[in-house]
């Protein structure tokens, strides 16, 4: 294996990388707060990131990325400025919550699971927030909007940059 | 060690106390069925085809991750298990594809046996969502078809576990899980030694060698090329599984008459060219212990051996030896030696080789390895391959008269055919080398040292004043702790010899399946008679090695030879 650098080639990368690793260093079980951490610097988790992690912590980068694709937490793409998660649980379906995400996904362009390509949203479904009385919901980042009709969605959004 | 009692299907049987359910029930020759179960590699648990009814368990267990107890009761086949598997079956096949019939591992495949032995014929569950893959076919060597994985986990288990590789792993949850590896990337872009071991292991035809039989069918009826054929020492002892003969079958004489009748103008051995090997290896050993050269040196006829070492310690290439593998030395003198000796073209000529090995296929298409001006070897099929073809051509294998190869590149010494199996090449260079450094005959030409199957050994040996140290190793993972040891300047050997796997090729990642120890061994005995039955056991007393040297090499490490048969390493920069 070719020692080059990796993350975009810059030391600076590398060197948080480390700090991170360095704290973890010998600890079991050390995956995947490593990989938490690694993804809250990049607000995902680079392949070049991952490849650096797996060197250097002699993990087996098959398995490193098994873990990634297991737990939804984890992102290998950009992620958006604003998360949209639209709500798809049981009250939501029978209050239309299938059209609130047709009118998001129509809105932005994107289907759920992905980002717009201004990383200003990733839009993505969610199978209740507890909030069945407001149905049918969508949160915004911390934001939850609820009694929702496809009408309201463009003037909600336009709320977020 | 303990035992205990346990009754299976009011049998009783004594086991030894750490066994699993399976295990005491196929000792008692009661068959459970199983998938992802194999004998190399540990219990999965995770097919739950092998459920079976045991005392003092609420639900059905898996046998085969069950351990044994003193006075357990054991029932494998009750209404309540033939049901419980049959529904594991039938919930195989609903998310498997229905082109059995047309599937390359038909016939050989775990899957489709089960289902008819258990008698399935009608799936409840079909019509629901299926998993869609793209097939992963950018490799000269392997096909993955991740439609037509269960999720056995024998190719991750084999991979980490026997070849040290870590090429795959689960990846994803739930209905989207699959066997994947890293980024979901094509094999030739990550580091994957094309050793086929997970090929060899896969119940199913998700992972298959990359089938070139249609290239030689297509050679074979064009009349204006001259289509030779050469085999490894092997494929005599392996390819008789492939047409219904017990392991162990040796078939040299069948193999060559059935390669006349596929209609092959001359069937060439490999062993020819292995003796060719040993001749410049040798002589290349005793240059670099004689002049300082670098050392431990180690063989390089393995190709996903070769490939390991050019993907993970492109540092150490230096210590692999130059002769090129007998496959390529092989095809480099078919295209000059044999052409000209034959008046033939070498353009016309089409040169097949018949491997135990996937990586192989990946060899033959090395830019380096075209010194005659061609290609070398222009095609290469695996022993199952071979396999195949002649059962396509309706070939009765049993029946068919003993005939023997070829002239002039189809003598071997005993030397040589035993470099199918783990110790082999060594034991060969060292008849040779002695002999050479002493000037005397050995009075004894077995090294009992190198031979058994721990996938270390090691052994220091009397040449003439000098000892020299070797060690042989196996499989891959055994190859990478070598090479660390290597690395830190903790290994003071002289020579190694490294095969990528269990066993060495008798154990090919292109060989017959089903494959375990028991089969391994049995061809690896087949092969040790065949150099015991040998009349001449050293290679550099193959009399056609000896004219090819006087009539077109001259010396071996000459410059003929220097330009035919020897070649550089690269690395490779694969993650």
């Amino acid at each position: 294996m070719e020692n080059k650098c990796c993350c975009g080639g810059e030391n600076k990368e590398k060197a948080k990388i480390d700090e991170i690793l360095v704290k973890y260093e010998g600890t079991k079980g050390f995956l995947i707060p490593v990989l938490q951490e690694v993804q809250h610097l990049y607000n995902y988790l680079p392949k070049e990131a991952l490849e650096y992690v797996a060197q250097e912590t002699k993990t087996p980068i098959s398995a490193v990325y098994g873990v990634v694709t297991f737990y939804s937490q984890f992102h290998l793409n950009p992620r958006g400025r604003n998360i949209i998660r639209v709500c798809q649980g049981t009250a939501c379906h029978v209050r239309g919550g299938k059209l609130i995400l047709e009118e998001v996904e129509k809105e932005l362009g994107v289907k759920a699971g992905h980002t717009t390509e201004d990383l200003r949203f990733t839009v993505e479904t969610v199978a209740c927030i507890g909030a069945c009385g407001l149905a049918p919901v969508m949160q915004i980042n911390e934001d939850t909007h609820g009694r929702l009709t496809p009408e309201k969605i463009s003037l909600i959004l336009a709320k977020y940059n | 060690m303990d035992k205990v009692t346990l009754t299976i299907n009011g049998i009783s049987v004594t086991t030894d106390k750490n066994s699993s359910v399976l295990t005491a029930a196929r000792q008692a020759g009661i068959y459970i069925p199983t998938l992802c179960y194999h004998p190399d590699l540990h219990a999965e648990g995770a097919c739950r085809l092998c459920l079976v009814e045991a005392s003092g368990a609420r639900t059905l267990v898996a046998s085969c991750v069950y351990p044994v107890s003193e006075g357990l009761v054991v029932k494998t086949n009750t209404t309540r298990v033939r049901s419980a598997r049959k529904l594991v079956v039938e919930l195989l096949l609903a998310n498997h594809p229905k082109d059995c019939l047309s599937c390359q591992k038909s016939m050989d495949c775990e899957l489709q046996k089960i289902a008819a032995d258990l008698g399935v014929r009608k799936i409840r569950f079909i019509g629901g969502e299926m998993k869609a893959h793209t097939i992963d076919d950018t490799n000269p060597s392997l096909v993955r078809d991740q439609e037509k994985c269960i999720l056995c986990g024998r190719c991750i288990s084999v991979c980490s576990d026997v070849q040290g590789m870590d090429v795959y792993s689960f990846a994803g949850r739930g209905f989207h899980t699959m066997v994947s590896t890293a980024f979901e990337q094509g094999l030739e872009k990550i580091s994957c030694s094309y050793c086929g071991q997970c090929a060899n292991v896969c119940p199913t035809g998700a992972i298959v060698e990359k089938d070139d039989t249609a290239k030689v069918w297509a050679a074979l009826s064009d009349s204006t090329k001259h289509v030779v054929v050469q085999t490894a020492p092997s494929v005599r002892v392996a390819l008789g599984e492939e047409l219904g003969l017990p392991p162990g079958s040796v078939v040299t004489g069948k193999m060559v008459a059935a390669l006349r009748q596929l209609g092959f103008a001359k069937v060439f051995d490999t062993d020819f060219s292995a003796d060719l090997t040993i001749m410049e290896e040798g002589h290349e050993f005793i240059k670099r212990l004689t002049n300082n050269g670098v050392l431990p040196m180690i063989t390089s006829c393995s190709p996903g051996w070769v490939n390991m070492l050019e993907q993970r310690y492109p540092d150490l290439l230096p210590h692999l030896s130059t002769a090129k593998s007998p496959q390529a030395m092989f095809g480099a003198v078919v295209k000059t030696y044999y052409a000209q000796k034959a008046g033939i073209a070498p353009k016309d000529i089409v040169s097949v080789s018949v491997m135990p090995c996937t990586a192989k296929k990946a060899e033959a298409v090395r830019p380096e390895l075209c010194d005659s001006g061609f290609q070398d070897v222009d095609i290469v099929i695996t022993t199952r391959e071979l396999g195949r073809m002649i059962r396509e051509a309706g070939i009765d294998f049993e029946k068919l008269e003993e005939e023997q190869y070829d002239s002039p590149l189809g003598e071997g010494t005993g030397a040589a055919v035993i470099f199918g199996t783990t110790g082999g090449v060594m034991e060969a260079a060292l008849r040779t080398v002695v002999e050479v450094v002493t000037k005397k005959q050995l009075p004894k030409i077995e090294f009992e040292e190198v031979r058994g199957l721990e996938s270390v050994r090691e052994a220091t040996i009397s040449v003439g004043d000098l000892k020299v140290k070797i060690a042989v190793v196996h499989t891959l993972k055994a190859a990478r702790a070598m090479m660390d040891k290597v690395r830190a300047g903790m290994a003071d050997y002289h020579f190694i010899e490294v095969m990528a796997c269990p066993g060495g090729c008798i154990g090919g990642g292109g060989q017959p399946v089903p494959v375990n120890w028991d089969i391994r061994k049995k061809r690896r005995e087949a092969l040790l008679e065949c150099d015991e039955s040998s009349i001449l056991r050293k290679s550099h007393e193959n009399p056609e090695i000896i004219t090819i040297y006087k009539e077109f090499l001259g010396e071996p490490l000459g410059e003929k030879a220097h330009e035919l048969l020897h070649t550089h390493y690269t690395p490779q920069n694969r993650k």
